[in-house]
């Protein structure tokens, strides 16, 4: 066996141990969390009351305009000096979240923008009140439109949370740091760590596509299976 | 049943409707002519309240309504819309629903009604305007005309007293225009109240019984739609009509002969 390979398959069980139990939690979690603070900062910046609107503006125009690992770095080596201590990963879930609540927001923000006006009239006009409308309506055919910046923003993700990295969190990538300084074989070990964030989103573009292609079924666009 | 009085409405400081008054008796179909921009969509709208009034007066079966600038009350609005459904140009049927799924949907959302229920309600509907086979049909397998007719009976699902309708043939082909008319005219002869906003005269002569000619926001002529279409009395009616092309006398005598 050539010692590559050798190399890779033993360090392939660590470094996957460490993308199950602090990548893929980590992603998942603020990924869904983010959308959650996405949603609301968009219908507070379409729907809501000035100041609401325009503080939901100020924190897009802070996160979108400072870089992710700055952000980190203030979250978990600054907070302290402000009597707030967070564990690496804590810190990381909340920098994470915050960053992918700005960036989704914008895109949740277009494509409820997006729906046409006559849908919402089509839907007051049947007795629906606003909320009605928006979840009954806009918000299904929002999500569609939706799918590949969403996707977008998710495939960034998995790779962005390499940068947990430098705030301690054991997660792949510092994983595979950590087995760099013992086997001085840096080339083999970090091939190997792109390789699997490589396979991370590859799984997310495929089940990008099912989406898709789901959504196009239901709405007609492909002749629905029978 | 329906009375709008010295309703008026303006756009970004442009008047829409100066003091515009009409009233619709049960039973009736009325139709809005007039060229682009003379009111008659915004005077429609007024009627289910997609726009709010500035002034004037909006009676309703039992529900009145005083406007005086401010947004009626949620409750006030939301009685409005049970008695009202509309008919919109574009069809805007919810294109992530079937065909079913777009008459079930204020059933089911709006009245809250067991599926069963709403599901037979809206297959009688889809029957009525002859679409029963399309009902799981989404709305972009269907033809315009097909969609208009699904559109009359998503309107129609939760029993309104009235019928509105904003240029439901304008964005259709003759042919398909027809199928709409159809269905218009045989909602009209079971005495469905309808207002219906149009420059198709082949619809506003096939199924209106009162007509109303607008123009920059007031009403120029109002009658019988048979004498307004065939003797408007007033010069601006006269020539309005005759732009719009001469399929009225083919229309004409077949809608004489059911009014």
């Amino acid at each position: 066996m050539p010692h590559w390979l050798d190399l890779m398959l033993q360090s392939l069980g660590p470094l996957l141990w460490a993308a199950l139990i602090f990548t893929v939690p980590l992603t998942l979690l603020s990924f869904v969390l983010g959308l959650t603070l996405g949603f609301f900062t968009a219908l507070a910046r379409l729907y809501g009351p000035a100041p609401l609107a325009a503080l939901a503006r100020f924190y897009v125009w802070i996160i979108r305009g400072t870089p992710l690992l700055v952000q980190l770095f203030v979250i978990f080596y600054g907070l302290p000096s402000a009597g707030i201590l967070l564990d690496a990963f804590p810190a990381a879930l909340i920098g994470f979240t915050i960053n992918v609540g700005a960036y989704s927001s914008e895109i949740i923000r277009a494509v409820i923008a997006s729906i046409p006006k006559g849908q919402w009239e089509a839907s007051y006009s049947i007795g629906m009140n606003w909320s009605q409308a928006l979840r009954r309506t806009v918000l299904p055919q929002a999500t569609r439109v939706a799918v590949p910046p969403l996707s977008n923003t998710f495939i960034s993700l998995v790779k962005d949370t390499s940068l947990a990295a430098a705030i301690t969190v054991p997660e792949l990538f510092q994983q595979a740091q950590r087995i760099v300084a013992v086997t001085y074989e840096p080339l083999i070990i970090y091939i190997e760590a792109a390789l699997i964030y490589l396979a991370l989103s590859s799984v997310l573009s495929i089940l990008q596509d099912r989406l898709e292609l789901r959504f196009a079924r239901s709405a007609g666009a492909l002749e629905p299976s029978t | 049943m329906i009375h709008l009085s010295a309703i008026e409405k303006s756009f970004g400081g442009v008047p829409v409707l100066k003091r515009v008054s009409i009233s619709v008796a049960e039973g009736s179909v009325t139709a809005l002519i007039g060229p682009s921009g003379s009111g008659k969509s915004t005077l429609l709208r007024c009627v289910n309240l997609l726009e709010v009034p500035e002034a004037g007066t909006l009676v309703l079966d039992k529900e009145t309504l005083h406007f005086t600038g401010q947004k009626p009350s949620p409750a006030a609005i939301r009685r409005v819309r049970r008695q009202t459904g509309m008919v919109f140009q574009n069809f805007q049927l919810f294109p992530h629903r079937t065909a079913l799924g777009n008459v079930m949907e204020s059933l089911l959302v709006v009245l809250k009604w067991p599926e069963a229920k709403a599901r037979q309600r809206a297959l009688e509907l889809l029957d009525k305007v002859g679409l029963a086979e399309k009902a799981q049909a989404w709305p972009a397998q269907l033809s315009g005309g097909q969609q208009q007719r699904v559109a009359i009976a998503r309107a129609l699902a939760s029993s309104p007293r009235v019928l509105l309708c904003d240029e439901p043939t304008s964005a259709l082909d003759p042919e398909l225009a027809l199928e709409v008319v159809e269905v218009l005219a045989q909602l009209a002869r079971e005495g469905t109240t309808m207002m219906i906003a149009t420059h198709d005269l082949r619809l506003a002569a096939s199924v209106a019984h009162e007509a109303f000619m607008l123009e920059a926001g007031e009403v120029v002529e109002a009658g019988p739609s048979a004498e307004l279409f065939t003797h408007p009395r007033k010069e601006r009616t006269q020539r309005f009509i005759s732009s719009l092309g001469n399929d009225v006398p083919a229309g004409w005598p077949t809608a004489k002969a059911e009014a």
